[in-house]
């Protein structure tokens, strides 16, 4: 290696050893220079920008971790104890803050329903699960299991819907809304797309009115006045229609996004199912909607993201979700103006599910991308 | 003999089915039955409902004097004694006014978050995907709870209030800024404004024109600049500085004077602000990295230079791809402004969906109302988008 800048008759044309990159563009150094010291303005923005996160990182940890007070038994009590957060707020209530009031000996029964959850799950969002084929029909039976095992009957002791509350009735909102609007999200998207006037249009109208008007004007509607729509003297549960109500609104926007699928499937492809005779449904079922949803799987999931996130709404209504309970708590005397606390507590619920299901949607566009 | 008769094919009901026009023409006629019905039985079912309960349907209280409840934030002539539709339109301007401001914080701020996100300093890059992904997976309505919890529970009273140059003060009261007077005169030092505008904007078609045809570039926009500031400040010297400040000052427990922003109002219009930017930088960051790299490389060959290869060649053709989702943005935000009635600003939602509704019994009126002013907001946003699409489109032969 030595030699060969001295004598560079040595090698036959072609053979000369590859020589190390040149010092600092590879490796750690390389890499810094690269990207964080370019030039001497990024210089200047990058001490700028690790200053700022020093600062960030050591406020935050202080008063998240270091200062913290998880024991205490009054807000008082927190505020003589450290000067960072107090948890204590959060400690004392997390059964609430998880389960709402639903009875204490039954609390098994969603624990249960949500650990049946992944199994459920797992062979529907990988393909790679082990006894997939069987594992399918558990997942198709398995809102049946839950619903059973949450509201009781058969055998269960009934336990009524006013006593959900916490991070379970997010989950249960959440849940059965994604599954539902799915379905009806595609039958919208599919009559926008019909060749049927009249079906296009009741389909058109009834997307974009759900479209235009805010979720929390629906739930008012569920909550206030859905019963003058209904027969005389019927009455149902307030959550069974804020579920209906979460359902159509998120399934609106489900059918856009179905719509924009279907509208960038080539043409020749509904021309050559054409030309096969098969019948629409046929089409439908085997040649278009099958690519559609495929492409349309990120904006399917973004969707989901948005009516998970939207579940906090119910919480204007009266319904206890983690913000209900939260608001709960902080009526009381004992922990009064510790809203920092509790909302911080539930954002870091929301943020893990969402990003863990963003990661997701991200997992499922690079397997689904089968192109070149 | 019976050939013939056996080719003709025999008259049935079958075969409506059968054919698919006449088969779409019976599916139509039986949806659009279902339908109706549908809306037949509803609206049966609120009539049987109305009539058991007395009630009535009508507008007629939108003009019953008085509302009696009292507005936190009124930007035109309100109190108690005035009507419901006047406290409507309170409402309906309150929500406005979140909208607006919203609107043009969260596309500063996710158009800057955006573009720092590609930015070639790592570290930058990194901070501004941490923002984001922090910010939008988090509801809403948590952003705005959080900070109207901040603002209320953790900033200072008004005693201590944050002091920015003895002029601007936050405090748990909200904020307090100078109240800008208008005195005579003032009109003058306006119209010599617009005057200045107009005469900047002349010039700079005259200097797009002469570039246009003779290639000459003449410098337009900083000298419009001048243009509007010198004119303007010329007069307001020669009106004999026409504008006072009214300072907030602390008297009391309180502030007094200045423009006040409710705590209710920064904090809605913040959180949805950042909310919002988050999405809108994640538009923004696609926009431009769906602009071809060969765009980029051949604007620096023509030796521009990096703050012009960003000006003139990306962002006018990233614009055409964020523009889209970036007014659904705008829509969104401004649907969401409804959360106001979380933390009691009252917007359109909390006084014609919420106290006029529960004062008066309307349900079914006042919600009606509410949808239908969302639902114009919305066209009215889309098509304004639409327009503006349509003027920076790609023209194509």
């Amino acid at each position: 290696m030595t030699e060969a800048g001295t004598n560079s008759g040595a090698y036959a044309p072609g053979q000369h050893p590859d020589l190390p990159p040149p010092k600092g563009s590879a490796g750690a150094a390389g890499w810094m220079r690269g990207n964080l010291f370019s030039s001497p303005f990024n210089t200047a923005v990058t001490i700028l920008a690790a200053i700022l996160l020093y600062e960030l990182i050591t406020s935050i940890a202080g008063w998240f971790v270091l200062d913290a007070v998880i024991d205490a038994g009054s807000k008082a009590d927190c505020r003589q104890a450290g000067s960072g957060a107090c948890w204590a707020v959060i400690k004392i209530r997390i059964n609430q803050f998880t389960f709402g009031f639903y009875p204490a000996d039954e609390r098994w029964r969603p624990i249960l329903a949500f650990v049946l959850m992944f199994a459920a799950l797992a062979p529907l969002l990988f393909d790679k699960t082990p006894f997939r084929r069987q594992m399918i029909w558990f997942a198709v039976a398995y809102p049946f299991i839950a619903g059973w095992l949450i509201y009781g009957g058969f055998g269960l002791v009934i336990v009524d819907t006013q006593s959900y509350g916490g991070f379970m009735l997010t989950l249960i909102i959440g849940i059965t809304g994604i599954a539902a609007s799915l379905p009806i999200g595609i039958l919208l998207a599919l009559g926008r797309q019909s060749r049927l006037f009249s079906i296009r249009i009741i389909c058109v109208s009834l997307i974009e009115f759900l479209r235009g008007v805010p979720l929390i004007t629906l739930l008012f509607v569920a909550s206030t006045m859905l019963n003058y729509f209904m027969p005389p003297g019927t009455s149902f549960n307030l959550l069974v229609r804020v579920l209906i109500m979460v359902t159509i609104f998120a399934s609106a926007y489900i059918a856009e996004v179905v719509r924009g699928g279907l509208q960038a499937i080539p043409r020749g492809q509904y021309e050559a199912a054409d030309a096969m005779g098969f019948t629409y449904w046929k089409t439908t079922r085997l040649i278009t909607l099958p690519q559609a949803l495929k492409i349309s799987i990120p904006g399917i999931v973004n969707t989901f993201i948005a009516l998970y996130k939207d579940t906090t709404l119910v919480v204007i209504i009266g319904l206890l979700d983690p913000l209900g309970i939260g608001r709960a708590v902080l009526a009381d005397a004992k922990w009064n103006g510790l809203s920092t606390e509790t909302y911080l507590f539930v954002a870091l619920f929301f943020f893990f599910s969402c990003f863990a299901m963003s990661r997701y949607s991200l997992y499922l566009e690079k397997r689904l991308h089968t192109g070149h | 003999m019976t050939g013939p008769a056996t080719l003709q094919p025999a008259y049935s009901w079958s075969r409506i089915w059968r054919e698919e026009k006449s088969r779409g023409v019976v599916i139509q006629i039986m949806v659009v039955l279902i339908f109706f019905a549908t809306i037949a039985w509803l609206i049966g079912n609120v009539t049987a409902n109305f009539a058991a309960l007395d009630k009535t349907f009508g507008f007629k209280f939108l003009w019953q004097l008085p509302a009696n409840y009292d507005i936190n934030q009124v930007l035109i002539d309100y109190n108690s004694q005035y009507s419901h539709l006047r406290a409507a339109l309170v409402g309906l301007i309150n929500t406005f006014l979140v909208a607006v401001v919203g609107i043009v914080l969260a596309t500063i701020l996710g158009f800057t978050v955006g573009t720092l996100r590609l930015s070639n300093n790592w570290l930058v890059a990194r901070l501004a995907y941490v923002y984001i992904e922090t910010i939008r997976n988090v509801p809403v309505l948590l952003h705005i709870l959080l900070w109207h919890g901040i603002i209320i529970n953790t900033l200072p009273h008004p005693r201590r209030a944050l002091n920015v140059g003895d002029a601007t003060f936050l405090s748990n009261r909200g904020l307090y800024v100078p109240c800008p007077l208008f005195e005579d005169g003032f009109g003058w030092v306006a119209i010599a404004f617009a005057a200045a505008l107009i005469g900047a904007i002349l010039y700079h078609r005259r200097a797009h024109r002469i570039q246009m045809e003779t290639g000459h570039q003449v410098h337009s926009v900083l000298i419009g600049l001048a243009i509007v500031i010198g004119v303007t400040l010329l007069a307001f010297l020669a009106a004999g500085s026409p504008i006072g400040f009214e300072l907030p000052a602390l008297r009391g427990f309180n502030f007094q004077g200045g423009i006040n922003l409710l705590p209710e109002f920064v904090a809605l219009t913040w959180a949805l602000s950042i909310y919002t930017s988050a999405f809108i930088a994640e538009n923004v960051r696609g926009g431009i990295l769906a602009v071809n790299k060969g765009q980029t490389e051949a604007a620096q060959s023509l030796g521009l230079r990096p703050g012009k290869v960003l000006s003139l060649v990306v962002l006018p053709q990233a614009l055409r791809v964020i523009i889209p989702p970036l007014t659904s943005q705008y829509l969104n935000l401004t649907k969401n402004s409804s959360l106001a009635i979380a933390i009691g600003y009252m917007d359109l939602v909390a006084t014609l969906g919420g106290i006029t509704l529960m004062q008066t019994g309307r349900e079914i009126e006042s919600m009606m109302l509410v949808m239908l002013v969302y639902l114009l907001i919305s066209l009215l946003i889309s098509s304004f988008m639409n327009w503006y699409n349509n003027r920076v489109r790609l023209v194509e032969r």
